[in-house]
């Protein structure tokens, strides 16, 4: 790496807005702060006196939970807001809510919201820090880190690797954030699903569209299944869930044309059956687990790089 | 009322065939005498001279898709501060649509705004709603919101999902000499979207509307008026196969005449940038092979008109996650700069500007003026095409900031209308008006 470079960023709102040396940064940081949570007292004083907000506007069990782990295990001082009882569900607006978190001086908000660019509409409207957490279907960069960590992990590298992404790509948050963050680390991505949950333009992204999950999957390293939402079924974008996991699940017979070392990768909650076959998720290529793992050291890596410095 | 005399203009008048030096004579309010070269010696010493120094002297502009939000959001905008802000546009007449609240779908609320029409610095011309409360559903009424003063009729805001309620409002409009005026978006491939549907929306995570949203309902139109023998006129069109849909209507000599807003032939939905929701707007911005398309289509006379959409909003409704925020911006202080950047790279003469932006406006809805008629009311607009201005929020004249050209250097603007003899603008520094 460049000895002049400087990680800068105030906030992480995308990976699109990361370099790639951004990136390796990232995850290298990340890597040194795993040894943290092998403890027997998994507390490190980096981060004390600092204050973070967990604002969730969406229900979320494990990403939240990462996030408070991450900053707990850097002795920060975390505050939960959910949607129930928050201010917005008695009409306040995004902006009003934003000016008065300022107003108590938080040194960073993590925010999920179901709206994309809402994290950006924060960070525009608070002097703290800002991660996204998760934005409508725009960005979840740091799930989408914490997947490039699983993989230099299991494969020792990002660059040339083959990944393949299968499923609803139109409202995943989770596959633009890969397909952004493995494009950029050197990787080629391919995506298939139905092509109703295709977004029209997804190549200028980084991604190579394939009419087949066969094709896509073909000698990949990395298999990445989506979670499949069963309210598409309405929209309507897909006839049944039996349809899909027949046509576009991840079955052991998929995973065949893949490389014999391949792993698979969910960003959970999995639906057993559908989009992955249950066999394959608790199986020795699963690396599901690890995500879960690296999630709460990349989330320690974030909040030390945007509230460590001085 | 005291006579004037404008001379050492550049008279463009389209429909009279004036492009060159002359002036206009005004007394009590009409136009006495238009004249080309220096002023007759006929007009009295006494009445006062105003040089206008080769600035452009053209019939009053006139825009007839504008939202003036009264009755019913006052807070974005009211029929008089709209229509202070046309004046400053170079406007002297605009035709506001009917998604007011409530909507203008009868005689009682065209009536009212009528009658706070009274006095406001523009003449105003309602445009009523084709169907009751613009649901889609049954027929509004036409013959007494024409008794009341609507000169036109659309459910501008929100299509006519009905194809056979857009028949028989074609069909009905005629017995009331009503122009039907068509908002194409077929709603079942638009709903929800935000911004144009392409990469950029993919990229920013925002639903797409895609472009046959608008072509299907501009054919449908198109066949329906085609159908019928009866006129229609087409709404804010912003793609490429909406514009040759019309251009092959025309051919065949279809009765349909077509308007485009100043944001699509300026601006491309790169502008939504960030999520920046000032440009923001229903249709959306598109891609830059549309605008090329647009201003070929304003260049070779298949669009007739440019309209504004003007569409004030506060910041309530535009300060919010983009998904939420409403669709539209301000246009009527903007569209004369941005429309003679079209003239000043030679997509189309300072003539056909006036006939996009006064004279066709006039024939589409039926109403006077557009050109410079002795006896007529004296609607008159000045336009300085050199003077360079940044156009900022404080000195916007409409009630609202909703506009993506805010911080824009622009060169060219109105710097005097005159409604009916009076002036009804002067812009900041000019001593023309005496």
């Amino acid at each position: 790496m460049n000895a002049d470079y400087r990680f800068s960023h105030k906030h992480i709102l995308g990976l699109a807005d990361l370099s790639a040396a951004d990136i390796a940064f990232i995850l290298r940081t990340a890597d040194s702060f795993k040894e943290i949570s092998q403890r027997n007292i998994k507390k490190v004083p980096t981060l004390r006196g600092r204050t973070v907000i967990n604002l969730f506007f969406e229900p979320s069990t494990r990403t939240r939970l990462s996030f408070e782990v991450a900053a707990k295990r850097m002795s920060a001082d975390t505050f939960n807001i959910g949607n129930s009882g928050s201010s917005t569900v008695k009409g306040e607006t995004m902006v009003d809510t934003a000016r008065n978190l300022a107003a108590m001086n938080p040194d960073c908000i993590i925010i999920r919201h179901a709206r994309s660019g809402s994290a950006r509409l924060l960070a525009e409207h608070i002097p703290a820090s800002v991660i996204n957490a998760g934005d409508g279907t725009h960005e979840h960069p740091s799930q989408g880190l914490l997947d490039l960590l699983t993989v230099q992990e299991n494969k020792g590298r990002i660059e040339g690797l083959r990944v393949a992404i299968i499923g609803d790509i139109s409202h995943s948050r989770v596959a633009h954030s890969n397909i952004i963050g493995f494009s950029k680390m050197g990787a080629e991505v391919r995506v298939s699903g139905p092509a109703t949950l295709i977004p029209p333009g997804i190549e200028q992204l980084g991604a190579t569209v394939c009419p087949t999950v066969r094709e896509a999957v073909a000698d990949a390293d990395v298999v990445m299944a989506l979670r499949i939402q069963h309210e598409r079924q309405q929209d309507p974008l897909l006839p049944s869930l039996r349809e899909y996991a027949t046509f576009f699940g991840i079955t052991p017979a998929v995973m065949a044309g893949a490389k014999a070392d391949a792993i698979i990768m969910h960003p959970g909650p999995i639906n057993r059956g559908v989009e992955l076959d249950p066999a394959l998720a608790d199986g020795p290529r699963s690396v599901i687990l690890d995500q879960v793992t690296n999630g709460v050291a990349v989330r320690m890596a974030l909040l030390y790089l945007i509230m460590g410095g001085e | 009322m005291e006579a004037r005399c404008l001379i050492n203009g550049r008279l463009i008048d389209p429909r009279r065939g004036l492009d060159g030096l002359g002036g206009v004579w005004l007394e009590e309010g009409r136009i006495k005498a238009v004249f080309a070269g220096p002023a007759p010696a006929a007009i009295p010493a006494g009445v006062p001279r105003i040089d206008l120094g080769g600035r452009w002297l053209v019939p009053g502009l006139i825009d007839i898709h504008v939202h003036l939000r009264e009755p019913g959001d006052e807070h974005k905008e009211t029929i008089a501060s709209g229509a202070l802000a046309a004046a400053a546009g170079g406007f002297t007449a605009v035709a506001c649509m009917p998604n007011t609240r409530p909507v203008n779908d009868c005689e009682a609320v065209t009536a009212l705004i009528m009658a706070r029409a009274q006095g406001a610095a523009t003449r105003i011309y309602p445009v009523g709603a084709i169907s009751r409360g613009s649901d889609g559903e049954s027929l509004a009424p036409f013959g007494e919101m024409r008794r009341g003063g609507a000169v036109a009729v659309s459910d501008d805001g929100r299509p006519v999902g009905n194809s056979q309620l857009m028949r028989r409002a074609l069909e009905y409009a005629g017995n009331h000499d009503l122009l039907v005026i068509s908002h194409p978006e077929e709603s079942s491939l638009s709903h929800h979207g935000a911004m144009n549907e392409g990469a950029l929306a993919t990229r920013l995570g925002l639903r797409g509307i895609p472009r046959v949203a608008e072509e299907i309902m501009v054919y449908r139109d198109l066949a329906l008026a085609e159908y019928t023998g009866r006129p229609i006129h087409i709404a804010h069109v912003s793609t490429r196969e909406a514009v040759d849909l019309i251009r092959r209507a025309k051919a065949r000599g279809g009765r349909v005449t077509a308007e485009t807003a100043p944001h699509y032939f300026t601006l491309t939905e790169e502008a939504v940038g960030d999520y920046d929701t000032r440009a923001k707007m229903n249709p959306p911005l598109r891609t830059a092979d549309d605008l090329a398309a647009i201003r070929q289509g304003l260049a070779d006379g298949t669009l007739d008109a440019i309209a504004t959409d003007h569409a004030p909003h506060s910041a309530l409704e535009k300060e919010v996650e983009f998904d939420l925020a409403a669709n539209g911006i301000i246009g009527l202080e903007t569209s004369v700069p941005l429309t003679l950047a079209l003239v000043r790279e030679g997509v189309i003469s300072p003539a056909r500007m006036i006939e996009l932006l006064a004279a066709n406006p006039a024939r589409i809805l039926g109403v006077s003026g557009g050109t410079l008629q002795e006896e007529a009311p004296a609607d008159l607009t000045v336009i300085d095409p050199e003077l360079s201005f940044t156009y900022q929020a404080e000195t916007v004249v409409s009630k609202s900031r909703n506009s993506p050209f805010l911080g824009w250097d622009l060169q060219g603007r109105a710097v005097l209308t005159i409604l009916a003899g009076r002036a009804t603008f002067e812009a900041p520094g000019q001593t023309l008006w005496r």
